[in-house]
């Protein structure tokens, strides 16, 4: 038992941690201090310098694309992307779809969709929830006819994160409305350029345009575009769920924000001191380091555990991943909303999609804040967790 | 970055286990108790043969040379068990003085019969109004020829009552408050002059109030620098807390999987409470803490091999905090859980619950521990 990285994992940290310095275009860089959205252009740009580089896909296998790192150096890479900080790798494309294509797909397909995800040349969106299926996913009513050698695709998703960008997207479609509901779903994907796809925007407490619904009417998909077999679209999703387990803890990124409420909380005074002179202050944050420090080892149990025994099936210690991370990641935001305190309050109403160079460094704190919540909810809520870890672990 | 065991610790877990699987369930445990000091001589004796009374002290002290995973496999263990037998007084806290800060002379005097089983130790710390500070000392230690007189008042000695040794800390000089002038010294438990007044705990153990009125002891019994033991104090205590966050963790662990089996066999409502969500997810909940404390075990326990003592210090203090709030979490819905069986003394779980309140309790709280944290800036 031993904390300490090898001195081949040190470098590496040393290598990554360098080409973030160099790379991450400042702009890029402060906006995602200060809590605030890139535009489409600044994350594109980002994660083509990423994927010049080879890390674009870096978890993937080698035959494409992927960099065969050790689980020690995948964990190193994203906690120094989170900290650095820089945008992670658009998880639609990279940890989700790519890998149901590479795991499931055709020859065909792999070649057409693998490398245009790796260079983000298509950008990609989720169609999962639909209005009436949130955690329970299965029961999604979204339906793909087959004529011929086409689909005719019927329904509405919603909660689809930035579909405003996205060129092509994935979805649960039923296919066969007489099985059981598990059973009858298939994993099709196309483009958001089809007649028959409408994109409306749904605006967040934030006051922000982060997730939308989508409205498939008659929309026609060729058969090719079904990934692996017609009727098991619910294993792949399950499979896709499963695949991205230990990043959602974002401890980078939660480190990232307590460097930051420590470097504000230096600056905003209260009682004729600084914030961060305040005893009860610092008390409250450096509970929270602690929490932190304990997720992080929890993390590193896991990847330690997956670099021994290899990815086979999930982990269910990554639901603890996951109720923790996303407790820890919303008191960080609940924290920078103490260290503002009144001036948390003035709203710019141009709202915050990148572009609105203008914005006050104090203006995203409460937006923030409330956008955070989500992290308990998205990506199965942490009430589902808690369903997952007393069948998996607990046996309850 | 490696969490596995090795071989060599793998086969020292299992023994320990199998040990007190067949050694100590709950009702020998009752029979342990009633025994004269509150614990067993006898499986105290098996300790010994087992060798795990010498793991952390060096081969040429006897020992067998193990570290901090070796005392986190042994205490977890004990934790599962609620062993009444004084192994944090002796080998962690008597031993760990004497492995840290005694001479040659001391070592020998005292280290074989440690490992042999033959003589248990306790470490008289605590005062009247020094609560968690371990600088915070007001019992003097003064100076008479050659000799160290002592005087002063000792409470809550764990095992203090039937050591044969005490390791007390004393003033050569300064105030009360200082941090320099701390000495730790060596005194017989029957030595003249010392009283003790002893009582069970809350969880079962023992511990002792003890005076000591003009007590001599020779310039030999002084453990390190008589002047200047804070570091010696703090290093040892550390280690104290180490061993306590990884019996925690054993207790813990134990609690859950008790709770679990209850809610897996109690029937209400014509089905078993583990049914119902509002307790699944409350055991998840559970088994979070758990795996947060474990975490925070195995950190304070790598972090003792850390070079820099103020780093090692906040992640010790780190992990008592984790252990806090995670055992308090565990201890008190174990009994929720439970329901009204969980309030009998008869019923094993609430003795968990005792243990681990105790341990929040020891060597600082979670409180008094969020505050050295904070001190210390942090640890992002």
């Amino acid at each position: 038992m031993d904390l300490a990285f090898s001195k081949e994992e040190m470098a590496f940290r040393e290598e990554v941690r360098a080409f973030f310095r160099d790379n991450v275009p400042p702009a890029t860089r402060q906006k995602l201090q200060e809590g605030r959205h890139l535009s489409k252009d600044e994350m594109v740009t980002w994660w083509r310098i990423l994927n010049k580089k080879g890390w674009g896909v870096s978890h993937w296998p080698k035959q494409y694309g992927g960099t065969g790192w050790t689980s020690v150096q995948h964990y190193i890479f994203n906690e120094e992307l989170q900290m650095a900080p820089a945008p992670a790798p658009l998880a639609f494309g990279v940890s989700m779809v790519g890998p149901v294509i590479y795991t499931f797909g055709n020859e065909e397909q792999k070649q057409r969709y693998l490398p245009r995800i790796a260079n983000v040349d298509d950008w990609w969106c989720q169609g999962f929830s639909e209005p009436g299926s949130g955690s329970d996913l299965a029961s999604l009513k979204t339906r793909a006819e087959r004529k011929g050698d086409k689909y005719i695709i019927n329904g509405q998703k919603t909660w689809t994160t930035l579909a405003q960008y996205a060129d092509m997207i994935f979805c649960l479609c039923r296919t066969d409305s007489t099985a059981k509901k598990q059973m009858g779903i298939s994993f099709i994907v196309f483009s958001m350029q089809s007649k028959g796809v409408t994109v409306r925007p749904i605006q967040t407490i934030d006051g922000d345009f982060e997730v939308n619904e989508v409205f498939l009417d008659d929309v026609e998909v060729p058969v090719e575009n079904l990934i692996g077999e017609e009727n098991k679209g619910w294993d792949y999703a399950k499979f896709l769920l499963g695949n991205e387990r230990t990043g959602i803890a974002r401890v980078g990124v939660s480190k990232e924000r307590i460097r930051r409420i420590k470097e504000l909380a230096s600056k905003v005074e209260s009682g004729g001191k600084p914030v961060m002179e305040d005893q009860g202050f610092r008390e409250k944050l450096a509970a929270v380091e602690i929490e932190l420090k304990a997720l992080e080892l929890t993390q590193l149990r896991v990847v330690a555990d997956e670099g021994k025994h290899g990815k086979g099936k999930p982990n269910p210690a990554s639901s603890v991943l996951k109720i923790k991370g996303s407790e820890i990641q919303q008191a960080t935001t609940e924290l920078l909303m103490e260290v503002i305190g009144p001036f948390a309050a003035p709203y710019d109403e141009h709202g915050d999609d990148g572009s609105n160079e203008a914005m006050d460094w104090t203006a995203q704190i409460a937006p923030s804040y409330f956008n955070n919540r989500k992290v308990s909810i998205y990506g199965g809520s942490n009430e589902i967790q808690r369903n997952i870890i007393t069948k998996a672990v607990l046996g309850l | 970055m490696d969490f596995d065991l090795t071989e060599e610790q793998r086969l020292l877990k299992e023994s320990v286990d199998g040990l007190l699987t067949d050694a100590y369930d709950f009702d020998q445990r009752r029979k342990f108790m009633a025994e004269k000091g509150g614990w067993s001589k006898a499986f105290w004796g098996k300790l010994a043969e087992q060798g795990l009374l010498g793991l952390p002290f060096s081969e040429e002290d006897g020992g067998f040379g193990a570290g901090g995973v070796e005392t986190m496999i042994v205490m977890e263990a004990l934790g599962k068990a609620l062993v009444l037998e004084p192994y944090l007084a002796t080998v962690v806290l008597g031993g760990g003085f004497l492995r840290h800060g005694g001479s040659a002379g001391q070592k020998a005097a005292h280290i074989p019969g440690i490992i042999d089983g033959s003589k248990t130790f306790a470490f008289a710390q605590l005062e009247k109004n020094s609560r968690y500070d371990l600088y915070d000392v007001a019992t003097t230690a003064k100076k008479k020829g050659d000799a160290y007189v002592i005087d002063g008042e000792k409470f809550v000695v764990l095992n203090g009552e039937t050591a044969d040794m005490l390791v007390v800390t004393a003033r050569t000089k300064g105030s009360q408050r200082d941090h320099a002038g701390v000495g730790v010294f060596l005194v017989p438990g029957n030595a003249s002059g010392v009283v003790k007044k002893g009582y069970p705990t809350q969880d079962g153990l023992h511990g002792a109030d003890i005076t000591f009125t003009g007590v001599e002891v020779g310039a030999d019994a002084a453990i390190g620098d008589p002047e200047n033991g804070l570091a010696l104090i703090e290093r040892v205590v550390d280690e104290a807390r180490t061993a306590i966050c990884a019996e925690a963790v054993g207790a813990m662990d134990e609690s859950l999987k008790a709770t679990i089996e209850y809610l897996k066999t109690r029937k209400q409502f014509g089905v078993p409470i583990g049914s119902f969500q509002t307790l699944q997810h409350r055991a998840a909940d559970m088994f979070v803490a758990l795996e947060q404390a474990r975490s925070m075990s195995m950190f304070a326990t790598m972090a003792g091999d850390f070079d820099d003592a103020k780093e090692r210090a906040t992640a010790v203090a780190a992990a008592k905090v984790q252990i806090g709030k995670s055992g308090k979490f565990i201890g008190q819905q174990s009994i929720q859980l439970h329901g009204g069986i969980g309030m009998t003394q008869e019923a094993r779980i609430g003795h968990y619950f005792k243990r681990l309140t105790m341990i929040e309790n020891t060597f600082g709280d979670t409180d008094y521990h969020l505050r050295r944290v904070t001190e210390s800036g942090g640890l992002v």
